[in-house]
């Protein structure tokens, strides 16, 4: 497996963690239990996921002539 | 005779000697990590009701420190595809970025760590646990223990308690942190004949706590490992990049497959130990 592989793994479980992470803050701030904090960090976290996966793409792109061994 | 397959692969596996070689290494590293993963899920899950730490670690340092790992493992890929396009210069750059990322990474990972060393938990005789600061001549200690209080010959503690402690519930936690605002920094006295045991947050303090520093401190002195070679194979070991540029290359990626697995460790640790 390739830089290239484990770079799309690592890119998909970062944005996985992300999007969990956003709604645990933003489930948090809805109930009550957090404070602007999550809230801020729930938004920036849904944000990043976004940007993770809009990354992954220029990634595939950018390295198409790339193997994945 | 020179040695086959130090820079192109094998035609039947695809393979060049030194990824099969960190490939082995990392399986042996996922079977470290998966072991000790694996006490801290039995463990956790044979607490008794109450008893497990939880919600004293520093969500926002934990969520700043994964985007800055995230960030490295994206300049170190796009490092090894400049200088697969040739673009040395650009490798530099990046390479130099997943540099300043790793030392970043272990410097709030160690602001973190002094943060734990500061904060105590006081059990005192009449069964009441409390979670705070010790103010010792308008200062925090450090790792202070029941013994110390022996040493110092002190008949008293000044102690700024939290308003939450871990026995609550998540939401209990959350409502204590709110309330507590403003109040938290209101010390109280409490007298040594009253203290039963008193611990800074460290590997002793509790089984939770444990765990935390194993994993984390393996996981930092594997960061440290991994920001080391980068350096090396950036700075003194980019020599080869003129006689060999392949192998160079090469070395490079197997760099770059350590340092992802060491990210991915990261994203696992975070969630389990920052949020569960």
């Amino acid at each position: 497996m390739s830089l290239k592989a484990i770079h799309l793994v690592f890119i998909a479980a970062s944005t996985l963690l992300s999007i969990g992470f956003g709604v645990w803050c933003l489930k948090n701030y809805f109930q009550g239990l957090g404070s602007t904090s999550d809230l801020l960090l729930g938004l920036g976290s849904i944000a990043v996921a976004a940007g993770l996966i809009c990354y992954g793409r220029y990634f595939l792109k950018k390295l198409k002539n790339i193997g994945y061994l | 005779m020179d040695i086959p397959y130090v820079a192109q692969p094998r035609q039947d596996t695809g393979l060049y000697n030194a990824k099969v070689g960190i490939w082995l290494f990392l399986a042996s590293e996922v079977m470290l990590f998966g072991a000790l993963f694996s006490s801290y899920i039995i463990l956790r899950v044979g607490a008794a009701p109450g008893s497990w730490v939880h919600g004293l670690l520093n969500i926002p340092i934990g969520t700043f420190n994964t985007a800055v790992l995230i960030t490295s493992s994206v300049t170190v890929v796009l490092s090894w595809s400049a200088l697969k396009a040739g673009n040395f210069a650009k490798y530099r750059v990046l390479q130099a970025i997943t540099i300043l990322c790793a030392l970043g990474f272990l410097g709030i990972k160690s602001f973190e760590y002094r943060e734990k060393f500061l904060h105590y938990e006081v059990w005192k005789t009449d069964g009441t646990r409390l979670l705070g600061h010790i103010d010792y001549n308008g200062t925090h200690p450090l790792f202070w223990k029941t013994e110390t209080l022996a040493q110092q010959k002190l008949d008293s503690i000044k102690f700024v308690p939290d308003p939450y402690h871990y026995t609550m519930t998540a939401k209990e936690m959350a409502h204590a942190r709110k309330g507590g605002h403003g109040k938290e920094h209101e010390p109280v006295t409490i007298k040594t004949s009253e203290i039963t045991r008193l611990s800074s947050f460290v590997p002793a303090h509790s089984t939770y706590f444990g765990i935390y520093f194993t994993l984390t401190a393996l996981h930092a002195l594997h960061v440290l490992g991994g920001a080391i070679v980068i350096a090396f194979i950036w700075g003194p070991g980019a020599k080869l990049w003129k006689t060999d540029p392949d192998r160079y290359i090469n070395r490079v990626e197997v760099s770059g497959l350590f340092w992802h697995f060491v990210d991915l460790v990261w994203i696992f640790l975070f969630p389990v130990l920052y949020l569960l």
